[in-house]
């Protein structure tokens, strides 16, 4: 097992099989299909990115650098949650971008009945050494245990 | 919480404007707590601008939180343009496309407009992604402080324009813009302002923009670069022209990658005043020549089911295109149907543009010479035509590198579009 501490964006614990992004994770890319056509595992619809694309997204531990692309990606991350098609938690290894902080924090303060913890700095060496399914437990002082 | 606050964002935070000003206050205190922001700082431009233009069921949690800023009579003062309209009659749709627009995917559309005339939109004309061009009348001034979001609106702003505006999702634009405040980070610092990637573009001729853009996006992600080797094919000038290309690069470097801001050698605002003391110490280098564009556009993955169709739809104008680009593009549309020898185009295109550029484009004598083409005209947003299983399956093309992100459609170079729909052969 290895251990990693980051800081806190949104407070919560969860434990849940990671999912490894090595790029951006471009957030309206990846989500709008599955926020609009029904998909609750929301399936990654991000054609450049060959990591995520078609992986299902809700409920697992999404790890990765930081998010991209279009400026709706907070307020679609935000939508993601009040319909229960968020990951179980996001980690991110770089320090995090606006869009995907907004997204976070708009859940955490105007979402009641959703806990998405969202982890930022984690080192570059967190997503070196996190594998896909590999069990991710968050805990709640921002501590980050990989588990093969 | 850390920020320091004036006593009067202290007490919104503390509840005086009620709880859902309290909870505004709260989301933007922390949204620039994530980012070392110490104070807010005043929003100055006239008007703001948002993203969320489209009347998507899926997007019902952010209506109702809408209708909460609503109720609770705390609304800003400041008016708006917003994002371009989903729907246009013009477009062409099958009937079944029709359907799936009217009754399963814009079912908000009508309400969701009416509750962005409530919320402070400038005008009926107000919906376009290029809401800086004069024909729309939301442009900032140098160094105004903005509560936009938009990727390719809020790169244009703090690059062409030099306003300052970080990349704000949408709601926090709103919600910037009804405190009257933004948290002070990133591109609203003179630090964060600063390049750490110089560019040297060292290409043979005029680099196309959409995918030189998308290049240095894929490069350098969110930070900034200073640009060297493109004032060579622009001037030193910010004419029509030069403004035109930077919005689709700027467009292109925003969806591909996350560029906020880019500085332009001997061209752009703050790349003028203050020139090379812009660059960071121990900034990266990217060099691009004309085998590192052929390379990034090679790697493009085709998303159609049969990569050889026939392509049923092409869309140019995204971003929106500005008058000048319109009267260009009406020229080469002319100029590829007497080399192919055809009358009309042969793939139904559609070239977007805002309400108010469109209004003025129809007082020239392009507009008709266009319509002669077979060309389509349109205030739609492309991107949100394509956001469905149905047009998913269709072999659009186009020249856009935002509208190659973020749907299945094919991208081209303007050149390839234009020989494609006028029936040319691509050599």
């Amino acid at each position: 097992m290895m251990t990693f501490k980051g800081r806190i964006i949104a407070p919560g614990t969860v434990t849940a099989k990671a999912l490894v992004s090595h790029g951006g994770l471009n957030t309206l890319a990846s989500f709008q299909a599955a926020l609009q056509f029904g998909d609750k595992e929301a399936k990654c619809g991000d054609q450049n990115n060959p990591d995520l694309f078609g992986q299902k997204m809700a409920g697992a531990a999404l790890c990765l650098p930081q998010t991209i692309g279009s400026t709706t990606g907070g307020l679609v991350l935000y939508c993601a949650c009040a319909m229960h098609r968020q990951p179980a938690c996001m980690l991110f290894s770089k320090p995090i971008d606006s869009l995907a902080a907004a997204g976070a924090i708009l859940a955490d303060v105007w979402v009641d009945d959703i806990a998405m913890p969202v982890i930022d700095s984690l080192g570059d060496e967190f997503l070196e050494y996190v594998k896909n399914g590999m069990t991710i437990t968050v805990k709640d002082d921002g501590t980050v245990e990989v588990e093969e | 919480m850390s920020m320091i606050l004036n006593e009067e964002e202290q007490a919104i935070l503390d509840g005086a404007k009620g709880e859902t000003m309290a909870k505004v206050m709260e989301t933007l205190v922390r949204y620039g707590e994530v980012f070392g922001a110490t104070r807010m700082v005043p929003v100055t431009s006239e008007y703001n601008h948002l993203v969320t233009s489209f009347g998507l069921k899926a997007m019902t949690a952010v209506y109702e939180l809408m209708d909460k800023i609503l109720e609770a009579g705390v609304a800003s003062k400041q008016k708006f343009t917003v994002d371009p309209r989903p729907l246009d009659k013009n477009v062409p749709a099958n009937f079944l496309q029709s359907v799936v627009f009217k009754l399963f995917m814009y079912t908000k559309q009508d309400s969701y407009e009416k509750q962005l005339e409530r919320l402070g939109l400038l005008s009926d004309k107000g919906f376009s992604c290029t809401c800086y061009m004069d024909e729309v009348g939301n442009k900032p001034k140098y160094g105004d402080v903005l509560s936009w979001a938009e990727s390719s609106a809020v790169v244009y702003a703090n690059s062409v324009i030099g306003a300052r505006c970080n990349r704000n999702s949408g709601i926090i634009d709103l919600m910037g813009s009804i405190v009257g405040y933004v948290p002070e980070f990133g591109l609203l610092t003179d630090e964060g302002r600063r390049a750490s990637w110089v560019v040297r573009v060292n290409t043979t001729k005029k680099p196309e923009a959409q995918l030189l853009g998308s290049a240095i996006g894929m490069k350098v992600m969110e930070d900034v670069p200073y640009i060297y080797g493109l004032d060579k094919w622009l001037g030193e000038n910010l004419d029509d022209a030069a403004c035109t290309y930077l919005k689709d690069f700027g467009a292109a470097t925003a969806s591909n990658g996350a560029v906020g801001l880019y500085h332009i050698h001997n061209l752009t605002p703050e790349a003028r005043k203050m020139g090379e003391s812009l660059i960071l110490e121990g900034a990266q280098e990217y060099v691009i020549d004309d085998a590192e564009l052929a390379r990034v556009k090679a790697e493009y993955p085709v998303m159609w089911k049969n990569p050889d169709a026939t392509p049923k739809l092409c869309f140019m104008g995204c971003p929106h295109m500005s008058l000048e680009q319109l009267k260009t593009m009406t020229v080469r549309v002319e100029r590829g149907l007497e080399a192919s020898g055809k009358k009309k185009v042969v793939i139904p295109t559609v070239f977007t543009a805002a309400p108010g550029v469109l209004e003025e484009f129809e007082k020239t004598e392009y507009a008709e010479r266009l319509r002669a083409t077979g060309v389509i005209t349109s205030y739609i947003c492309p991107l949100m035509y394509m956001n469905n299983p149905l047009c998913k399956k269709m072999p659009v093309i186009t020249s856009s590198n935002k509208l190659r992100t973020y749907t299945t459609a094919r991208y081209y170079t303007e050149d390839e579009i234009i020989t494609q729909i006028t029936g040319g052969t691509i050599k």
